[in-house]
Order: structure tokens, then sequence, then C-alpha cells
């Protein structure tokens, strides 16, 4: 006798993790770039989002073909190199009620799209940013990335003999309000720090170190699995709170930084390293620098500003999506057309 | 070297039996930028108008902050002439550096007032010289050291208004309206204006013969400039996203747009219903633009060459991926950086094409002020419409000199907000194609992001797609959506506006031409009729791809002269790339690229010499290019 299948497990809008989903990955077997897209199918189905209130950005490269490996429910814009900060602004601008993830690879964020990321930051604009880093460019077949660290070394023997570009500190430095670092191997970060970066209101920049299997995963590489194995410090632990959740953990006073989201939602960061502080700009800089004279990987969350206005606040925006204001708002009367022509008389 | 052969006491009784010049010549004023001298050659400008004559104004300034010449000519003519004109009669010259030269731009029987110090007469006897102390008169007016060069400037209008016998009222009520609310912001300067005319009234004898007469042929009419009326267009388009970074000569298009924005778009509790954001380089701006458009907002930036060129890459984006967005180019002179605050029409091929790939855009041409309001809101219900980005190709003379024009009339019917689906359409279609071709004229439907419905979504690619807007390198669909996008673009022929039809019928030669190059080229068809008894037939076209009836045109003629502000042709060989093979042979070019404004002297001599007309002496041309030499170095 046939039993009925058990009804799949649902969140908390009442949808099942299928809907969650995106096509068949094209990316290679073991690439971190999947195991990310996982990750971020799973936050955004813990977290409740509605997928087609999601927009997916992305620009060129690897990492940012995997939007169409998520997500099919959502609104996704694959645009140019290294300019998927610019499209979200002006998406978002159109439409700040969204919940924005753009994708991001070292190249393109590092090398071709600098000059946009860094005033992304500055703006403070809305949305979750990811850089899949691995080090290595790998539609045109491994060459060195700008975040590829001194001294690694391409499958060919090639020397890297230029310094790597810390994107984390960049953020911080420029004005991003939650910067942090993960590894695509550590599923329990990296699915706490997304479901923090969906609840956080402002920039959100996660710099996921993510293995290319195919160009930069051998020894002298330090984007590998290896390499992030042995040298992964993660500066603290990081639990998130979801508002609807009833789980309550127990820390000792003290060890434990918490923070309060807009949401109502808790980011709790547990101290691993000494009295590490998320909310001090200079000390978390200061640190990511230390980091990489002692050749250590740090991850977690190295900081965190919830107050800071973002960019849709400083241009004073109205509640409802500007971009679908209804044309009696958009278009002043004919009085006001009457009233410009006859100031130029 | 334009000295005649009279000298000063006859020149003095030849103009006094000379006949009047009543409301037809040019002022120049020849001064240094950063002295402040655009307000008081605005109220010249107004004063003119105010007098009830067809006036038009154009600056003509060097890509610098301070010090460096500037001239502003203001043309009156009663004929209702816009265009540049070669020489001025009257200078007003108060730049010691370029008097000289300024005043050898006179033509015979024209007027210098100067400086007292700069004794122009003596590098010419043949025309009027009124010294006035401008220093002295201002000085005494203002003790304030700071105000005085402004001041100075609105002495000469007083000193003008007397010579040129523009009345005092007049005068007066210019200034009340652009000096508004400050009552004794007005006092100075009106004050100053009345010293400038007293002195004139008490010291200087009218010796020449250009005059103003009150005319009644600017009631109802307004003054404004290319770049105001452009972001007038997109305010009453009802933009709402607008990122732009600086360049000259567009920058005053964004300027007016925020202005208007700010006026008009802000709610009662202070939140506004639109963001203008200085991006970070052009590149960024045109990705916000079509972030923007993509996601439902009315979206634009403006810009010129440079930023043309840097958003190249976007532009391909924007029409492979077809999403709305309009820019605005004003155009100026290249290559490179090349002469950013002079003229230019050098950009059409460019945009038709711009990015890499088999690209091309819709690109509207306005030919005055009233078209760069209309086409300005036009370009939002084409860009929404046909979903691709579309361009408005201004220039430095039409974006940047103040033009009389007619009243501007409020868009007639509701915004064309394209195709685009609702949830409650998604529910009744049950799914979506994003680019396929249901209603056969090649544009898809569109849904936007925050659509509440869960077959809503799509992913837009600038990749190879397929209808469904996925992935794909097949060889057949992706020549299927080439095509498709061959012919919206087709079709666009007849959604963009025609041309206009000045003159046809009358002749066997006709011409063609866009944009600012209209003024110049009607003046010349009135003198080549008169000149030499040669009618000539002039279709202007305001848009690209080109309308059928531009074919038409040329198809009806034997020979056409394609009239145009650059060096290479461009709008010529755009035509040619889309004329039966059978009718290129008959296009000709007339071509304008020194950086001015095309007047209608160029387009006469040029004209007359590829007809084999006679009538225009090589000296004649030679002295008119010395002269020209002298203004624009």
């Amino acid at each position: 006798m046939a039993t009925a299948p058990a009804a799949p497990k649902v969140n908390h809008i009442g949808l099942p993790i299928l809907e969650y989903r995106g096509g068949k990955s094209t990316l290679c077997a073991g690439c971190g770039h999947n195991a990310i897209s996982e990750r971020i199918i799973q936050a955004m189905w813990e977290m409740g989002v509605e997928p087609e209130r999601v927009m997916k950005m992305s620009g060129i490269g690897c990492s940012s073909k995997s939007p169409a490996y998520f997500m099919t429910r959502s609104h996704s814009f694959n645009s140019v190199h290294g300019r998927m900060p610019s499209v979200s602004t002006g998406a978002i601008l159109a439409n700040h009620t969204m919940t924005t993830l753009g994708v991001s690879g070292d190249g393109d964020t590092a090398s071709i799209g600098m000059g946009q990321f860094v005033h992304l930051l500055r703006r403070n604009l809305p949305m979750i940013y990811i850089i899949e880093d691995n080090g290595v460019y790998g539609l045109t077949k491994g060459q060195f990335s700008a975040t590829a660290d001194l001294g690694s070394t391409l499958k060919t023997g090639v020397v890297n003999d230029l310094p790597a570009i810390d994107t984390c500190a960049l953020a911080i430095q420029l004005g991003a309000t939650f910067v942090g670092r993960s590894f695509s191997g550590d599923k329990r970060q990296l699915l706490s720090m997304l479901k923090a970066a969906i609840a956080h209101k402002g920039t959100v920049m996660l710099d996921v170190i993510s293995p290319c299997v195919t160009f930069n995963d051998h020894e002298g590489s330090t984007k590998s699995y290896k390499f992030m194995q042995d040298n992964d410090e993660p500066i603290n632990e990081v639990d998130f709170v979801a508002s609807f959740d009833e789980i309550e953990v127990d820390y000792e006073s003290g060890e434990v930084y918490e923070v309060e989201m807009h949401d109502g939602s808790s980011l709790r960061l547990k101290k691993l390293q000494e009295d590490y502080d998320p909310t001090d700009k200079a000390n978390a800089v200061r640190t990511l620098m230390e980091a990489h004279t002692n050749n250590e990987v740090l991850t977690g969350v190295f900081y965190i500003n919830t107050q800071k206005p973002t960019f849709i606040d400083l241009l004073n925006l109205v509640d409802e999506p500007i971009g679908q204001l209804p044309d009696s708002v958009t278009r002043p009367p004919k009085s006001a057309l009457e009233g410009l022509m006859a100031s130029l008389q | 070297m334009a000295t005649g052969d009279l000298a000063l006491g006859e020149l003095q009784r030849a103009t006094n039996t000379r006949e009047r010049v009543i409301n037809d010549f040019s002022i120049n004023v020849a001064t240094v930028n950063g002295s402040g001298s655009q307000s008081a050659n605005s109220v010249l400008l107004k004063c003119i108008f105010g007098m009830g004559v067809p006036v038009s104004g154009k600056n003509l300034f060097p890509s610098n902050i301070a010090g460096l010449p500037t001239w502003y000519t203001i043309r009156a003519s009663k004929d209702g002439y816009v265009a540049r004109k070669r020489n001025a009669e009257v200078l007003i010259a108060l730049n010691p550096e370029t008097c000289r030269q300024d005043v050898l731009s006179l033509p015979t029987g024209g007027v210098a007032i100067h400086e007292e110090s700069m004794n122009l007469q003596q590098y010419r006897d043949d025309v009027v010289c009124y010294p006035v102390p401008f220093d002295k008169i201002t000085a005494t007016l203002c003790p304030e050291p700071k105000l005085r060069k402004l001041v100075k400037n609105m002495v000469y209008v007083g000193v003008a208004a007397h010579l040129l016998s523009i009345d005092l009222s007049v005068v007066e009520n210019g200034l009340r309206k652009q000096f508004a609310k400050k009552v004794k912001v007005f006092e100075l300067n009106f004050g100053a204006v009345k010293a400038g005319y007293n002195y004139a009234a008490e010291k200087l004898t009218k010796q020449d013969p250009y005059v103003i007469e009150r005319m009644n042929a600017t009631k109802g009419k307004i003054i404004i400039d290319g770049n105001a009326a452009c972001g007038m267009g997109a305010v009453f388009a009802g933009v709402t996203v607008v990122a732009w970074y600086p360049i000259t000569p567009s920058t005053s298009v964004v300027e007016a747009t925020t202005d208007l924005l700010k006026k008009f778009r802000v709610t009662p509790e202070g939140k506004a219903t639109f963001a203008v954001v200085q991006a970070e380089d052009e590149l960024a701006a045109i990705g916000m633009v079509l972030g923007a458009g993509w996601a439902g907002a009315r979206s634009m930036t403006a810009t010129s060459g440079p930023g043309i060129s840097l958003m190249a890459e976007f532009a391909g984006l924007g029409y492979f991926a077809e999403i709305p967005g309009v820019i605005f180019d004003v155009q100026r002179s290249g290559p490179s950086t090349g002469m950013p605050t002079r003229t230019s029409q050098a950009d059409i091929l460019k945009v038709a094409f711009l990015s890499h790939g088999d690209t091309r855009h819709i690109v509207l041409l306005p030919g005055s002020v009233k078209e760069c309001f209309e086409m300005g809101y036009q370009a939002f219900d084409l860009a929404e419409r046909i979903q691709t980005p579309v361009f408005v190709l201004s220039d430095l003379d039409l974006g940047m000199n103040n033009w009389m024009s007619e009243q501007f009339s409020y868009p007639e019917g509701p915004l064309d907000r394209g195709k685009v689906l609702t949830a409650a359409d998604l529910e009744k279609l049950g799914s979506f194609a994003r680019y396929k071709d249901v209603d056969g004229d090649g544009i898809g439907w569109r849904t936007l992001p925050g659509t509440n419905h869960p077959k809503a979504g799509y992913f837009t690619r600038g990749t190879g797609h397929d209808e469904a807007a996925g992935y794909t390198e097949r060889p057949e669909v992706y020549v299927a959506g080439m095509e498709r996008l061959v012919r919206k673009f087709d079709n666009a022929r007849k959604l963009v506006p025609g041309p206009v039809t000045v003159k046809d019928g009358t002749s066997k030669i006709g011409i063609l031409a866009y944009g600012s190059s209209d003024f110049a080229i009607r003046e010349a068809l009135d003198q080549i009729a008169s000149q030499y008894g040669q009618s000539v037939d002039y279709m202007r076209i305001r848009a690209y791809p080109f309308a059928h009836e531009i074919h038409d045109f040329v198809a009806s003629h034997e020979r056409v002269y394609v009239v145009e502000q650059d060096r290479d042709a461009q709008l010529s060989s755009l035509l040619k790339l889309d004329l039966p093979g059978d009718q290129v042979g008959k296009l000709r070019s007339i071509l304008h690229y020194n950086g001015l404004p095309l007047d209608a002297q160029t387009v006469i001599e040029e004209f007359a010499t590829k007809e084999g007309f006679r009538g225009i002496s090589a000296t004649h041309v030679e002295d008119v290019e010395t002269r020209e030499g002298a203004v624009a170095s």
C-alpha cells in the first residue's frame, strides 16, 4: 500500500526550499561558488524572503554566472564586467523595497570593477555584495586577480609579485556597514553571515574565499581548500537568531558581542580572539592588516554599524518604490508648465 | 584687413545721410570670463526682446573659469533670423587683450563702445568709436571693490541702451524680473544702468545708424536655452531617476532637471519622489540609468562626446537586453577632449551604432528649444515603448545659448509606459516569455521587479538568450533574436518624430540637415532665392532610424545637399547606409566644423560654389576668414 509522501518542509511564509532553487550549475564540479549558491538558497529560505521580492545582480565571470543557479523565481540582472554596482544602484533607487543580492568575483570587483565598487561602499547602498573570491580569472583560464596573495603561485609556477587588495579592509574604510569574510567550505559560518546580511540595512560586503578547483587549488595557492583548512582563523563565532526564531542560547556575559538588527533579529558574535569589538573601524582595519603579516586568513564579521544612514535615507525617498509611482505623481500638472512659461516671457 | 577708404569726417557725413539700420544687427560684447558679464548680457538680450524684436544670444567662451577672452553676441533681427552672424556691427570692447582684434573684426561703418583708455580709433578710422570711462563711473557708483566688476557690466548695458534707443523702462522691467526679490541688488544694478545711460545721453553724440525700434514680434514668446528645455521635457515626462557625471556642455541639462524636480516632486511631508545621483563617471551614470529603467523608473543621463565614448559598452547591453533609458548628448567639438566649449554635430555616427557588435540606437534630433522640450519627453515614451536606450542629440549651440521660442505645450495624452505585465496579467496568462514577439512588432512584454507573482521574475542578460531569456548559443535562436531586433528597429521608423518638410516641390535641388543647423539654413535659403533666384527645397531630419519620407525626398530631387556640422559628413554616411544604392550618388555635402555655430553665409558660399553661381568674390571670402580667425582665436 502506497503511503502519501510526507509534505515538504516549509518556511514561515509557507514555501518549500524547492521554490528557492535555480537552474543547473554549469560551473566545474567542486567549485566553491556552487556551495555559496547553496548557502544563499538556504539563508533566503530560512529567512522566509519571498523569492520575487529579491533582485539578483551580477557582473561578468564565473561568479557572476551563479545567480542563474539559485532562486529562479527572483528577478535577475547579469550586467557587464565590473559594473554591477551601478546597475544595482539604479535598480535599488527605482525600487528600494526589494532585497538586493549582488554576486561578483575578485576580478569583477577588485580589478575592472574597482571604480564602481568603492563608490557603492561610500554610498552605503542597501544591498548584499558577495565576492566569490578565488584569486584567479576562471573563464579566461587562470590569470591572477588582484586579490591573489603576494607569493602565491599559478599552476604553471608563475609567482604573484604584487600585493593582494584586501576588499574587507577597503570596505570598512570606505563606508560599508556590515563587512565579513567567510569560506565556501564553512557552511555554518557562511549561512549565519548570510542570514544576518539579509536582516541588515545598508551595504553588506562579504568576501567569501571560494576555491577554483580547476585553476587555483594546488600547492602554492593561498585560495585552495587545503590552504583555507590550514589557515582559516575565525575572529568570532557567528550566530544569527532571526526575529521569528524562538531559540534561546545562553552565553556567559562578556563572551558574546550581540548586535540588534533592524528587523528585531540579533547577530551574536562569540569572541574567539581577545576582546574584538566589531564596531571599531580602525581596530578592524588594523587587525586585518596584521593578519596579512602573519599569513592568517581571518574570517568572521569584522565590522558592523546598524545606525549609519543608507543612500536611500540620504536621498530622503518616499516609502513606495519611486519607479512604480503613478503618472499623476511623476508628471507635474499643466499648471506647472504654464507657470514656467509665464516666468520665461 | 577690412579697413575702408573713408576718412573719419567723411564717415560722419556718410552716417548722417545713411539710412538707419533698424532691428537688424548684431552686438558683440568682448570681455573676459569670470567677470560676471553673463547677467548683463542676458539683460541686454531681454531688453531687445522686451522691445518686441526677435533676438538670439550666443556665448563664445573658452574652457576656463576666469581670465580668458569671452565673446557674447546678441543678434537682433526683424526678419526673425536667429542663427549666428559672422560679424557683429556693434562692439562693446571691455577686454584690453583682445580689443585690437575685436575692433578690426568690425565691418566698415561699425560701432565700438569701449573703455576710454583703449583708444580704438587708432586701429580703425572707418568705425564709430564711443569711449566711455567705465571704471571711473563704476568707482563713484560702487565703493565696494568686490562688486565693481559686476556693476561695470550694467554700466555698459545703460550706455548701449541709450545709443541703440532701448527704452529705459524696458531695462528697468527686465532688471526687476531678474532680481525679483532682491531689492538692494536691483537698486545697485539699475543705478549702474542709469549712470551709463545718462553718461551716454550727456557726453556721446549718436553717429551710427544702428537702432532698436519697438516691434510686436515677441509677444507671448519665451527665451530659454536648449539644455533647460531638455530638462523641462524630461520632468514633464515624469523622469524619476537621474544619474550623471558633470561635463560641458551638458551639465545644465541636469541642473535644470534637478531644480524642477525639487520644485515639483517633493511630497508635503518633504520626501522625494525622485533621485538624482552624481555618479563616479559616465560608465556608472549609464549603468544606473539602465538599472533604474529595468526596475521601472523613467531614468536619464546627460553627457557629451567623451561621456558617450565611455557609455559604449552599456549602450550595447541596453540594446541587446532591451532596457529603456534616455541619454541626452549635448555635442561639443572632438575628437578626444577637443574644444569642450565649442559646438559640433560630430557624434551622430558614433551614437547611432554606439557599442560593439551589431548595435543600433534610436536617436532624436531636436532642431529648436521647443523640440528640445518635446523630444525631451517623447524620448521617454519611445524608450519604454520600444524598450531600448534612446539618445537625444543636441549641441552646445542649441543647448547653452539663449533662443526665442513659441511657448511649450503640455504633452497631450497619458505617458506611454510601454508593454509591462502586472501580477493580474500574469495570473491570467499563466506564464510569459520576456523576448517573445507576441504582437508582431518585435517588442516583447516585460515585468518589473516587485511584481507580486511567482512567474514575474526573469533573467536579464547581455549574453545570448532565447525567448524566455534563458542562456543560449544556439545559432538559429541567436539569429532569430537578432532579426527580431531589426524588425523592432524598422518599426521604430514610424514611431519616431518624422522629418519636417520646410519646402518641397519647388526645385530639383534639395537640402537635408538636422538640429541647430536649421536656423542658418532657413536664412540661407531666403538669401539664395533673393541673390541667385534659385529656389531650394529643404527637409529637416528629426530622428534616426530615418522615416520613409526622407527616402522619398532624396528620390524626388536631382541632387541633395546634406548640411552638417562635422568634418566627415557623418549624417551623409548614415543616409548612404540607409538609402537604396541608386540614390546614394545624389548626395553632396556642405560641412562646417570650426567650433562656431553654423551661419547662413557659410551655407550660401558653399552652395553657390558647388552650384557654380557667381557673385561671391574671392577677396570677400578671404576677408571674412581673417575676421573669423580673429574672433575665434
